[in-house]
């Protein structure tokens, strides 16, 4: 009997720790700046994932130049770069979307990212009218043939509430259309590539950084695929600015850094971003 | 000497005993301090933001950025993935106890054993992310679900997931039996069916109420292999091989943008709670099991 409550407890044991780590629901903001404070030669950014790839090559080639300057890069997502910054935990939060909740914050606005609708091959969908795309992630639309497509029924892939591509693609495609809930939600760019890629009748959108290699199709909007000039001279409308956001004026080794990324074209380019020099277009010209 | 020995002897018990206490002392602050930051953090949904209680266990509508976190749909997912689970899980790991206690030779219980608690040890993702690669495909080919993601994947996953909760603990069930039952029964002349049937399985049934209830808190809990597969749609499962969401998996998949402070972030701490709750009332359900055994 001893014995047999003792294996009960045990397996207790394991769920209780299941659902202690479910529970664990508040994104950590423990990590204290503490001795990391800017201008001290050490800068700490983290945030959007469509972002990173931009700003860990920035930091390399801004480490290799300052010596005495120490970059840490982490991910997290938007809205973890913004609350983290917005609590002194780091110097520098990236983000795909503005933070209107913080006034305190310091806006930055360092590229524009574009975002591609990719479908499954398999879909035969090469170009789609922004009230398709409407119909489309409203529900209304439900097969690939009533857009001139295969016999196939559509699956939407959506990003989570909080995603801030998400964000982008209702501000410029959707505006006051819900999107439908009856589709897959993915959680990260990677994910939903890799979603699309194997899952037949799929389409979702992601930021244009994200989409590497083949095996999904990139659909043009209103006849226009995008591109860096289609983008730049405001034809193509998904897009927006990547924000690297400080509390406060940013100051010294900070302010530098961030004046780097967005002064080194070579790399927003390489990342497949837009210099914001580029763009013949703002946002409000939408 | 003798003396020095023997007071040097109940030091070192003093210190001994000192030292357990605190680590239980420890254990007790860490679990009141989950449950009272929980309960402080969970019920804010409710006395900062005014949203009724009622509303948050009954209203299918989930948005946030509206002011109405309703949590239906949630909990709709978490309660269908579990029903599957265990009505594929719970039988067949309940089997496979009878099985190893009463059928299997020695030397095959020596293979089987192991293997079951290899079972244990795998990592929640390894489990969802072959659900991903093998079973999300297999229904999308078989059914009419054109992406397989859905109830079916998320139970049939933790269903596997479950079998070595609910086979060891069946089994102990079985093993703790007194042996003079099964030779009374045999010596009756009843046949090795009939005693487990009608003998074994009736006296050993809360053992099994134990594996199966734990079977269900673990189900219960389990967040990143069913979010691997279950398709995270806010929606109500509209059928077996149609995606929807768990209170697990939608804290998981909007926990990184809850903004502290949001009326988001405060719903997802109420799904916490509401998880622990549901996890506290199982394990009171077990005691009762266990109580009533002896």
């Amino acid at each position: 009997m001893k014995r047999k409550s003792a294996r009960a407890a045990l397996h207790l044991g394991v769920v209780l720790a299941s659902i202690a780590l479910a529970a664990c629901s508040s994104p950590s903001k423990t990590e204290s700046s503490g001795t990391s404070g800017p201008g001290n030669g050490t800068i700490t950014v983290a945030g959007s994932t469509a972002m990173l790839p931009l700003v860990k090559d920035a930091s390399a080639a801004y480490q290799d130049a300052h010596k005495n300057v120490k970059i840490s890069v982490s991910g997290g997502g938007s809205a973890t770069g913004i609350a983290q910054v917005a609590a002194n935990a780091i110097d520098i939060g990236d983000s795909d979307i503005t933070a209107p909740d913080h006034s305190e914050l310091v806006d930055h606005r360092v590229a524009v990212v574009g975002f591609a609708v990719i479908t499954n091959p398999a879909a035969g969908v090469k170009n789609l009218s922004k009230q398709q795309l409407r119909d489309i992630f409203a529900g209304v639309i439900t097969t690939w043939k009533q857009v001139g497509g295969a016999d196939q029924k559509i699956v939407v892939v959506n990003r989570p509430r909080s995603s801030g591509t998400r964000a982008v693609f209702v501000k410029t495609i959707m505006g006051t259309t819900p999107l439908s809930e009856g589709g897959l939600v993915e959680d990260a760019t990677g994910t939903v590539v890799s979603v699309v890629k194997q899952t037949p009748g799929t389409v979702s959108y992601v930021a244009l950084s994200g989409v590497t290699g083949g095996g999904v199709t990139i659909v043009s909007v209103d006849g226009v695929a995008p591109a860096p000039d289609t983008i730049e001279s405001g034809k193509y409308s998904i897009w927006s600015y990547e924000h690297m956001f400080t509390n406060g004026e940013a100051k010294g080794d900070v302010a530098a850094f961030i004046d780097y990324v967005s002064g080194r074209t070579d790399l927003v380019k390489k990342n497949k971003f837009i210099a914001i020099s580029a763009m013949k277009v703002k946002e409000t010209d939408r | 000497m003798i003396a020095l020995q023997a007071r040097r002897s109940r030091r070192t018990e003093r210190i001994a005993v000192l030292g357990l206490r605190v680590a239980a002392g420890f254990v007790i602050l860490a679990m009141a301090a989950l449950l009272g930051y929980l309960a402080f953090e969970g019920t804010k949904t409710f006395y900062v933001d005014k949203f009724p209680l009622w509303s948050f266990l009954f209203s299918p509508e989930f948005a946030p950025d509206a002011n109405h976190p309703g949590a239906a749909v949630f909990v709709t997912g978490t309660v269908a993935v579990t029903v599957f689970a265990i009505a594929i899980g719970g039988p067949f790991g309940i089997a496979v106890g009878i099985f190893l206690a009463e059928i299997a030779p020695y030397r095959m219980t020596q293979i089987l054993k192991p293997a079951i608690e290899v079972l244990v040890g795998i990592p929640s993702v390894v489990y969802g992310w072959l659900g991903l690669t093998l079973l999300v495909p297999l229904i999308r080919t078989h059914t009419s679900s054109p992406s397989g993601f859905g109830l079916a994947a998320a139970g049939i996953v933790l269903a596997i997931m479950i079998l070595p909760t609910v086979i060891t603990l069946s089994e102990d069930a079985f093993r703790s039996l007194p042996g003079s039952l099964k030779e009374g029964s045999l010596a009756l002349g009843a046949t090795r069916w009939q005693t487990i049937t009608r003998v074994l399985l009736p006296s050993a049934s809360s053992g099994l109420a134990v594996a199966l209830i734990l079977g269900i808190a673990r189900a219960v809990g389990e967040t990143l292999a069913i979010q691997m597969v279950i398709g995270n749609a806010t929606q109500f499962p509209k059928g077996l091989f149609a995606p929807t969401a768990a209170l697990t998996t939608e804290i998981v998949t909007d926990m990184p943008g809850a903004t502290a402070g949001s009326l988001l972030e405060h719903a997802l701490f109420s799904m916490a709670l509401l998880l622990l709750l549901i996890a506290m009332v199982l394990i009171v359900l077990v005691r009762f099991a266990l109580r009533r055994r002896t």
